[in-house]
């Protein structure tokens, strides 16, 4: 069942899709820039001495909107796909994924309650908004891993079953108590809490990015470094220990990790789903599951494949942009049915 | 070499290993014998540091077994679960290769023992299989290749816990892994081997020790612990033992 590609041909492919990714994500909106025009315009944001009036209006556009945009959808991309790798690791089972065992919509109660304790206090102070919004991200998605991983799990094993449901269970209560935010929002919270349910790129600012940068090197560096105990902890909780593997603080590293990816991603962008399903799936069908390979590949197909749908999502309906998470829901809902049907035969 | 000594277990208030004391003497393979439920996986448990244990210690070359640092145990200490749970596609030889984690050998040394310890179960064919298309007893093989692999050319005494190494083998496949733990043995490593099979422990084990309802019934030779009485009141089970005509190890038959 294994497509095999080599690890270096894999890379290679995504390297390539990343690139053409970032470069229709800058050229392509309301406003199409010509391939040169974009290539310009970007040396020219990155310090190069280039000539031309006639890149002012690409400039201000790239480096206002698109720019900040592009590398908002790679980092969520990138954070929510290694958030899948982590979470199907700590779970043992590839079916986990931080949005449907309900640690997005933590992260998302995380930001409502502090969108809401911020406006009754009179509003944030705009420097410090995003990185609050990250903490309290941050506690809800850790807060809903820590129940639902301490239900899921059994001497040991993972019920899938309990795990799923519990995750149906927390989401639920998570969008009751954001519901009952909405009911009683004024208009401007309103607005901020839908956008959190939806999940888009739309407004995307270097304010809003930079925790989520953060986070997103952090993960990143982080993770691979544990490829080979995180391979070790797929044999079992026990076999891992008795490899010399410390399973108890591995398994707090990657619940950290998961809480602060999804914690951020949700801050910066909403709620994105079924990305940290998908994209770990396609890599390990292709690559098989050695986390070595698996984990620096879903961080790049990740980017990828969020930038290609945040295009797609831009353009399908334009001059109006439709929310990237009804995008990732509508690829990824029946993804999930196909894997199940699969599962059982 | 492996001590245990006065190990009991406590589980829900109830006593459910009491007392055993035992010696893993590098180059012998000492067997664990009982009905359902006398502890026996619980014996494995304590000794691998898995189960908390009430009183008792267990130590390995001489330091107690929670000194070690996970690493350096599991250079020395390879314990085999009664079954294990992988839901994800690793090919047979990637499962192997797990087991070098805690060495530093390098790759070339790592693929020839990779391909000594598949070879020694008889699984080497299948070594590019992926692991979830495998059959119960072939997994079990895969897992015993891997622990044996985790101990090749590993440091100190190797010791070796196994909990019903051949429940899901075909009576040739038994022979065959059972042979390997024995040459593992026969190589100064010291071996616990769960097993259910009267006739198997009869002949390829150096000393037995039956448990009953936790507690240390009887131990010692497989001529002394393979007697009518003992096993008419462990097991409740009426039997007569002759020689094996050519090996010499007693031979179990019900009446």
């Amino acid at each position: 069942m294994r497509v095999t590609l080599q690890p270096r041909t894999l890379f290679i492919v995504l390297s390539v899709a990343c690139l053409l990714a970032v470069w229709l994500s800058l050229a392509l909106g309301p406003v199409s820039l010509p391939l040169m025009d974009t290539l310009r315009a970007g040396l020219r944001l990155l310090g190069f001495p280039i000539a031309g009036h006639d890149l002012q209006q690409a400039e201000l556009i790239l480096g206002q909107i698109r720019l900040p945009r592009t590398l908002l959808g790679l980092a969520v991309g990138a954070v929510l796909a290694l958030s899948g790798v982590a979470m199907q690791g700590l779970f043992r089972n590839p079916l986990a994924d931080p949005g449907l065992v309900g640690v997005s919509s933590g992260a998302a109660l995380g930001a409502a309650v502090a969108i809401v304790a911020g406006a009754s206090l009179g509003g944030l102070p705009e420097a410090f908004a995003p990185y609050l919004l990250s903490l309290c991200a941050f506690a809800g998605g850790l807060m809903v891993t820590g129940i639902v991983y301490r239900l899921g799990r059994r001497d040991g094993q993972t019920s899938v079953g309990i795990m799923l449901l519990a995750g149906v269970a927390m989401t639920a209560l998570a969008g009751s108590i954001i519901g009952l935010f909405t009911y009683l929002a004024d208009d401007a919270t309103l607005r901020t809490l839908t956008f959190w349910n939806l999940g888009t790129l739309n407004g995307a600012s270097y304010v809003r990015l930079w925790p989520l940068l953060l986070v997103c090197v952090l993960v990143i560096g982080w993770l691979p470094r544990r490829a080979k105990a995180l391979n070790a902890l797929l044999l079992g909780e026990s076999e891992a220990r008795h490899l010399g593997i410390e399973v108890e603080r591995l398994k707090g590293e990657l619940i950290l990790c998961i809480a602060l990816g999804v914690g951020a991603a949700v801050a910066a962008a909403g709620l994105i789903g079924f990305v940290g399903l998908i994209v770990p799936h396609l890599v390990r069908l292709i690559a098989g599951p050695d986390h070595r390979v698996v984990l620096p590949a879903s961080a790049l197909a990740g980017a990828s494949l969020l930038l290609f749908a945040d295009v797609f999502a831009r353009l399908v309906l334009a001059p109006a942009e439709l929310p990237i998470g009804i995008v990732t829901a509508f690829l990824g809902a029946p993804f999930f049915l196909f894997l199940l049907v699969r599962g059982r035969t | 070499m492996m001590i245990a000594e006065n190990l009991c277990v406590h589980r829900d208030g109830k006593d459910v290993l009491m007392n055993v004391d035992l010696t893993l003497a590098p180059g012998e393979i000492l067997g664990v014998l009982g009905p359902n439920g006398a502890g026996k996986s619980t014996l494995l448990g304590a000794m691998s540091g898995e189960l908390k244990t009430a009183k008792g210690r267990v130590s390995l070359d001489n330091r107690a077994l929670a000194e070690w640092s996970g690493r350096e145990r599991a250079r020395r200490l390879a314990v085999l679960p009664q079954s294990s749970t992988l839901s994800f596609a690793f090919n047979v030889h990637e499962v192997i290769a797990m087991a070098r984690l805690p060495h530093d050998t390098g790759r070339e040394r790592d693929a020839e023992i990779i391909r000594a310890s598949l070879e020694a179960v008889d699984s080497l064919h299948l070594q590019d299989r992926n692991y979830l298309t495998l059959s119960g007893g072939e997994r079990q093989r895969v897992h015993l290749a891997r622990v044996l692999a985790q101990l090749a050319g590993g440091e100190g005494a190797q010791t070796l816990l196994l909990d019903e190494p051949t429940s899901m083998l075909d009576p040739l496949h038994q022979h065959t892994t059972l042979q390997a733990v024995r040459e593992f043995a026969d190589r100064g490593g010291a071996v616990l081997v769960i097993l259910h099979d009267l006739n198997l422990a009869a002949r390829y084990c150096d000393h037995l020790l039956l448990l009953e309802n936790g507690r240390p019934y009887l131990s010692g030779s497989p001529q002394v612990v393979l007697a009518p009485e003992p096993l008419k009141s462990v097991f409740g089970l009426d039997v007569l033992v002759q020689p094996h005509p050519e090996r010499g190890h007693p031979l179990v038959i019900a009446r």
